[in-house]
């Protein structure tokens, strides 16, 4: 943003202050996440820069820590990982498959009672999560389903699905209804239709709801603290006791690899959004 | 013209009017029957436990169950002197039957609630009961200990004869029902829960400030750059948004503890001594300053998808019409993104409200909420009641403060990304 040269004084002044409070501003935001990346190759045991890391000695760093969350028997971080991703994969199939339908009835102009089911089918993500957590732990515990999988995965389709119901019906907003019924009028059933017009047409809105439905279970821990036994112990539940007990450099590994992975996510998440703004002909 | 109009048919000859509504029913139910499937599964999985949580909370039931006989001969009672034969007996009745089942530590532990003394005299009553003759049960329950011919404990009894007991309700705000009825305070130095529903409400409210006035400029900046740059400064919006909320609360904890990056720098800078580290961490710093970090971007994103919309010819307007940059931005740009603030003001206040991650670890003692409270009961005293009833004050709060979004913005807005 340059300034033009008859710009005065005072407001040059005022500008370059305002660059300044964005940058800290910028900086307050994303700076503490890169901490983490060069202290995970401590080889000390310290969660601070040593001396040999300031002066970049290379002795000072090693992969110490990812070996420990690889191969350390103290954190189970092998099963937590491998629980996360199956509850994550099973939470966020479930969340899409019951979003995506529901959300089709709720851009339909024909349903009834709009705004009171839309509010209750979004109403998990408005709840605190810890009065969620209170109640998913009664129903779980009288269906008998606390401690397992199965719980889990149901308690985080409800979390999940109010971001698959928003973001499809956002994308169905934008959606011509005239190339369902031409489909219709061409002699194609509404299953056909389905998956051969509408579903491509809002698949980028879908998978990014799935994205959301993802990363919320991925990341879940309120209502997991409540629900899992030792059995189903997830990368969240044996970060928030790490966290508490004693913060040890693996924990650092393992955050440095969430936040590779939500890079990722936020990549594939934000290809998707362009991808659908073009589909759906917004331009900016 | 006649009255009798002529209506209109299909092909099969029925009339319009009724076809086209019945197609419009069919409609309806398609409609209605593809949301049924989640619908259903959050009324059974989610909107009746929420329920459930309401019953427990004002749920009574137990000590009325234990002492059936006792409160319906109670019912005649008017509670000022002792009672009569007629409710020692049932009474005595009840209590031989609780102590066959050995039920009768629950009732004890249920009476000292109400007040404080029960415990031993019932233990003391189920000693002597055993040699009980028959007949005249008020003065043999009476001479096991002088408790039992003072009038308030059987008013104390009498107080637990409803089912239901908003008392969690009246816990929640540091109130109790005394001997009369009269519901009152609990004194001053064990008012805990009041100091956590303010500790929430302050916490929340300076959160969300802090990040309305760090968001509103690089929101502002976002807006107004050209796409290229403005893409790549989202992505510093987006990162921490997509982020693990543990790792960026673990970030928090390595930057903020006292050997930490931000006590190292202050100390390598001169502010402050080496010795004199200050504890920024597990406490209401530490809350403060990661909650607003992590909040952040709610804050951001609705203000962004607001100010994107505002056309900058609006300010050069204003400016050519003779107005001071400051004056164009008050009169003019202010007020356009007044729905943006709106909306990113309540979103952060409702998240921040309900906080229970960070809080429980950046906050130590005197930076928890009353989330954390709330989890204290479900996990470590077991008093679900308690527990519940906490929770559906917190949100009832939240659903007001929700119906005043949807309001103002309406919940279609809520932008995701």
């Amino acid at each position: 943003m340059a300034l033009p040269k008859h710009t005065e004084l005072h407001y040059r002044i005022w500008h370059y202050f305002y660059l300044f409070i964005c940058g800290s501003v910028f900086f307050f935001l994303i700076a503490p996440l890169f901490v983490i990346f060069p202290l995970s190759f401590n080889a000390e045991e310290f969660l601070s820069f040593s001396d040999g890391m300031k002066s970049l000695d290379p002795d000072a760093f090693s992969l110490r820590w990812y070996k420990d969350m690889v191969y350390g028997t103290k954190n189970p971080w092998g099963l937590a990982a491998k629980n996360s991703f199956i509850i994550a994969i099973f939470a966020t199939i479930g969340s899409v498959l019951l979003g995506t339908v529901a959300a089709l009835g709720l851009s339909s102009r024909h349903m009834p009672y709009k705004g009171i089911v839309m509010a209750v089918l979004i109403s998990p993500m408005i709840v605190p999560l810890i009065i969620s957590g209170v109640a998913i732990f009664f129903f779980m515990a009288k269906a008998g389903l606390a401690a397992t999988h199965t719980g889990i995965v149901l308690a985080h389709i409800i979390l999940g699905t109010p971001f698959v119901v928003i973001t499809v019906t956002a994308t169905l907003s934008g959606f011509d209804h005239s190339v369902t019924r031409a489909a219709a009028s061409l002699g194609s059933n509404p299953v056909n239709t389905f998956m051969k017009i509408t579903l491509p047409l809002i698949l980028p809105g879908v998978i990014s709801g799935g994205l959301f439905a993802f990363v919320t279970s991925f990341d879940e821990v309120v209502v997991v603290l409540f629900l899992a036994g030792l059995e189903n112990t997830t990368i969240p539940i044996q970060m928030w006791t790490g966290l508490r007990e004693q913060l040890s450099p693996t924990i650092l590994a393992v955050a440095t690899c969430l936040i590779i992975l939500s890079t990722l996510i936020l990549v594939t998440a934000e290809l998707l959004r362009r991808r659908s703004e073009r589909l759906r002909g917004i331009n900016r | 013209m006649s009255s009798e109009t002529k209506q209109i048919l299909t092909t099969d000859g029925i009339p319009l009017e009724v076809s086209l509504k019945k197609a419009e029913r069919r409609n309806k139910i398609k409609a209605f029957l593809l949301v049924a499937p989640l619908l259903l599964f959050l009324i059974i999985t989610y909107v009746f436990p929420i329920g459930e949580m309401l019953m427990r909370s004002v749920d009574d039931k137990m000590v009325t169950e234990m002492l059936p006989k006792t409160y319906k001969a109670m019912e005649k009672w008017d509670g000022k002197e002792l009672p009569e034969e007629e409710v020692f007996a049932a009474f005595h009745e009840d209590f031989i039957k609780l102590v066959e089942e050995k039920r009768e530590g629950k009732l004890s532990t249920q009476l000292n609630y109400t007040k404080n003394g029960f415990k031993s005299i019932i233990k003391k009553l189920r000693r002597k009961s055993k040699n009980f003759e028959e007949g005249n049960y008020k003065e043999q329950i009476m001479a096991v200990h002088k408790r039992w011919a003072n009038v308030e404990y059987w008013n104390a009894i009498k107080r637990r004869a409803p089912a239901i007991t908003g008392q969690k309700y009246l816990k929640g705000m540091d109130m109790y029902k005394n001997e009369t009825g009269k519901i009152v305070s609990v004194s001053e130095d064990r008012r805990i829960h009041r100091i956590l529903w303010l500790r929430t409400l302050e916490i929340a409210f300076f959160v969300t400030l802090f990040c309305f006035l760090m968001a509103y400029p690089i929101a502002h900046l976002l807006a107004t750059l050209p796409m290229k740059y403005s893409n790549l400064l989202m992505i510093c919006v987006l990162l921490p948004f997509w982020t693990s909320l543990l790792v960026r609360t673990a970030s928090w904890m390595i930057l903020l503890q006292q050997q930490g990056v931000v006590n190292d720098f202050f100390v390598g800078i001169g502010l402050v001594a080496d010795d004199a580290r200050p504890e920024m961490m597990y406490n209401k710093t530490g809350t403060y300053v990661a909650m607003t970090q992590i909040l952040l971007p709610f804050m951001v994103l609705p203000l962004y998808s607001v100010m994107k919309t505002i056309s900058p010819s609006l300010m050069r307007a204003g400016k050519s019409l003779g107005g001071t940059p400051i004056v164009a931005f008050w009169k003019v740009y202010f007020p356009l993104t007044i729905p943006g603030i709106g909306a990113g003001c309540l979103l952060c206040f409702i998240l921040a409200i309900g906080y229970y991650i960070t809080p429980a670890l950046v906050g130590g003692a005197s930076g928890t909420l009353i989330s954390n409270q709330i989890a204290f009961h479900m996990k470590s005293t077991l008093d679900w009641s308690f527990a519940s009833a906490m929770g559906l004050m917190l949100l009832t709060g939240v659903l007001a403060i929700y119906w005043v979004y949807n309001k103002l913005v309406g919940i279609d807005n809520i932008k995701l990304g």
